[in-house]
């Protein structure tokens, strides 16, 4: 007959394993890569890092010799360079906002926690792998950003070196940034639990909040906006160090504190909430 | 097993589980029953500690379920709400939640195959329909090889081959001694499944007893008796208080206080022919119909059920 009669019984497990945060961390790692919109959110990000710093840096080359003095003297090859890593943030961000709203909406969650029913061993995990992922796929890109970049800009003799002042510190920088950007869109995902609004109030304080500090008093913008979580975290990125910018690593740690405040916000709201 | 004590959850102003005590044993199939809206749910979550309770406490298999050190192996469950990410296939989602507990990707294998979706195993959950969804649901629940089942309306969506694979497996485990706790709003699938019945109505308790008892409780122990000398029958039935006789019909009587050997030994003991003994079981259906009356969440708004709560 049908297949029905023989599987009353269940294949008896010998002795199963424990719960332990390494495994938990283990299937993070499996959702993370098995669901395609993660998957394309991550090349995404990578290729626009590439791909956006050759175009920039291709574009401006061919403007160069064209270009007004004042241009040539504030032009520096990095910050070309960069120009991905804007688009590349954008798609990080939303996809860390994602890693966990998603498991809401689809009511995945459910089955996590049952899984998992101290509920904190997910979140680490989540935060702990998607940071991994993230740092270890951008800082290649960064880095083979500015090697074709600079190719490309050398043409003109506008180039700057790998051992150049400031040059590594960006790069390695740069990576780091998107890692946290991607950690505090998880962040905030955590605590709204809605992709609208995970993604809304990421765009929110990262975005919106900077120009419309413009609406207060200029010493008080001045003195206000270099500690947004923008603001802060691209201090790193800076080849002009100083001004009204934090220093690039007291920047980054400020915006890493953030992105840590905004998951231990989420880690306290995951244990008291009902799911 | 699984022990309730003084379970209550609060949403709001609203009591969704209202003191709700019980105890939930291994080896037999304890269906948990009542109509929609009754709580059934909201006792699983909490069971799991998905949702914290307002008050009071359960545990299962003596500790409450976020304190085991590996909670798949203790109990396996499936929600009544869908808990897949639509975008993940069914063997990466079952191998996500198998590498929780180190799992190993052979029992994820076995399960698959043993739950029908082997053909299906690396389609998107999100393609899958109801039927489909619920065997996924079904082979996430039995990943740990848990000690306790807990399975939240499993029947729905499933075809008839899908039913009666389901009433088999639940029987099978409990065979094998785990505690197998089975949500339905359907009495009938609970007569064909269940040994032992928790019945709830709007998150309380109304009954926690075995589906035998229960049949008999509510059928009240009426007896339908055909005789010739059914006049002559009556006068020696009715002589015990407590017993109460209605002719319902020329030559037939309805008995109510009497057992059907008890009605047929005052026959034999006054030599009264009889030609049919009858007793009156009402269906499971009845008598959860009659238990539940009061405790509907959602009335139709007709009938006379409906008519006296409008009044009151």
């Amino acid at each position: 007959m049908s297949s029905v009669a023989n599987v009353q019984r269940l294949p008896r497990v010998p002795g199963v394993g424990r719960l332990t945060q390494t495994r938990v961390a283990v299937s993070e790692w499996t959702k993370l890569w098995s669901v395609r919109s993660t998957r394309w959110s991550l090349f995404a990000a990578f290729l626009f890092t590439i791909g956006v710093a050759a175009l920039a840096c291709a574009v401006v080359s061919h403007h160069y010799p064209r270009m007004s003095p004042q241009d040539k003297a504030s032009f520096h090859p990095l910050e070309v360079n960069l120009a991905g890593v804007q688009l590349a943030q954008l798609a990080l961000g939303v996809l860390g906002v994602l890693i966990i709203t998603a498991e809401y909406s689809t009511g995945m969650i459910r089955a996590s926690f049952t899984a998992v029913p101290k509920r904190l061993p997910v979140l680490w995990a989540k935060a702990g792998v998607f940071a991994f992922v993230t740092f270890a796929l951008m800082l290649p890109a960064v880095l083979v950003a500015f090697f074709v970049g600079q190719a490309i800009l050398a043409g003109h003799n506008i180039d700057v070196g790998f051992t150049a002042p400031h040059v590594i510190r960006v790069l390695v920088g740069a990576a780091l940034y998107l890692t946290v950007v991607g950690l505090f869109g998880l962040g905030l995902g955590a605590i709204v639990r809605n992709t609208a609004g995970g993604i809304a109030s990421f765009a929110a304080i990262m975005f919106v909040l900077p120009p419309l500090m413009n609406v207060l008093p200029t010493s008080w913008n001045n003195a206000a906006s270099p500690y947004l979580p923008l603001q802060a975290g691209e201090a790193i990125l800076s080849t002009t160090p100083g001004g009204h910018h934090l220093s690039p690593w007291v920047g980054l740690a400020l915006f890493a504190g953030y992105a840590a405040a905004a998951i231990a916000v989420a880690a306290v709201l995951l244990v008291r909430r009902d799911t | 097993m699984i022990e309730a004590h003084n379970l209550t959850k609060d949403y709001g102003k609203k009591r969704a589980v209202d003191e709700l005590s019980f105890v939930v044993e291994p080896g037999v199939v304890t269906g948990f029953l009542g109509p929609n809206g009754s709580g059934k749910s909201t006792t699983m979550r909490l069971i799991l500690g998905l949702d914290a309770p307002t008050a009071g406490t359960v545990t299962v298999n003596g500790k409450r379920y976020r304190d085991h050190q590996a909670p798949l192996h203790e109990v396996g469950a499936l929600l009544e709400a869908r808990s897949v990410h639509t975008g993940r296939s069914a063997y990466n989602h079952l191998l996500a939640l198998a590498q929780t507990h180190g799992i190993p990707r052979r029992r994820v294998n076995e399960l698959i195959d043993m739950v029908g979706l082997h053909d299906v195993a690396k389609k998107r959950a999100g393609t899958f329909s109801l039927g489909m969804g619920q065997r996924l649901g079904i082979a996430a629940a039995l990943l740990g090889d848990p000690q306790t089942v807990m399975l939240d309306e499993p029947v729905n969506g499933l075809d008839p081959e899908g039913i009666h694979w389901i009433r088999n497996l639940l029987r099978g485990l409990a065979a094998e001694g785990r505690t197998v706790f089975v949500s339905s709003h359907l009495m009938s699938e609970m007569a064909l499944t269940a040994d032992h019945l928790i019945v709830v109505g709007r998150g309380r308790l109304i009954a926690d007893m075995s589906v035998d008892d229960f049949v008999r409780r509510a059928s009240g122990n009426i007896v339908h008796v055909r005789s010739p000398q059914a006049e002559e029958l009556r006068g020696h039935l009715v002589a015990s208080p407590d017993v109460t006789v209605t002719v319902i019909a020329p030559g037939l009587l309805e008995v109510s206080g009497l057992s059907a050997p008890q009605i047929g030994e005052t026959a034999a003991h006054h030599h009264l022919v009889l030609h049919e003994l009858m007793p009156q079981q009402v269906s499971l259906e009845e008598a959860f119909m009659e238990l539940t009356r009061d405790d509907v969440e959602f009335k139709t708004g007709v009938g006379p059920a409906a008519t006296t709560e409008a009044a009151a």
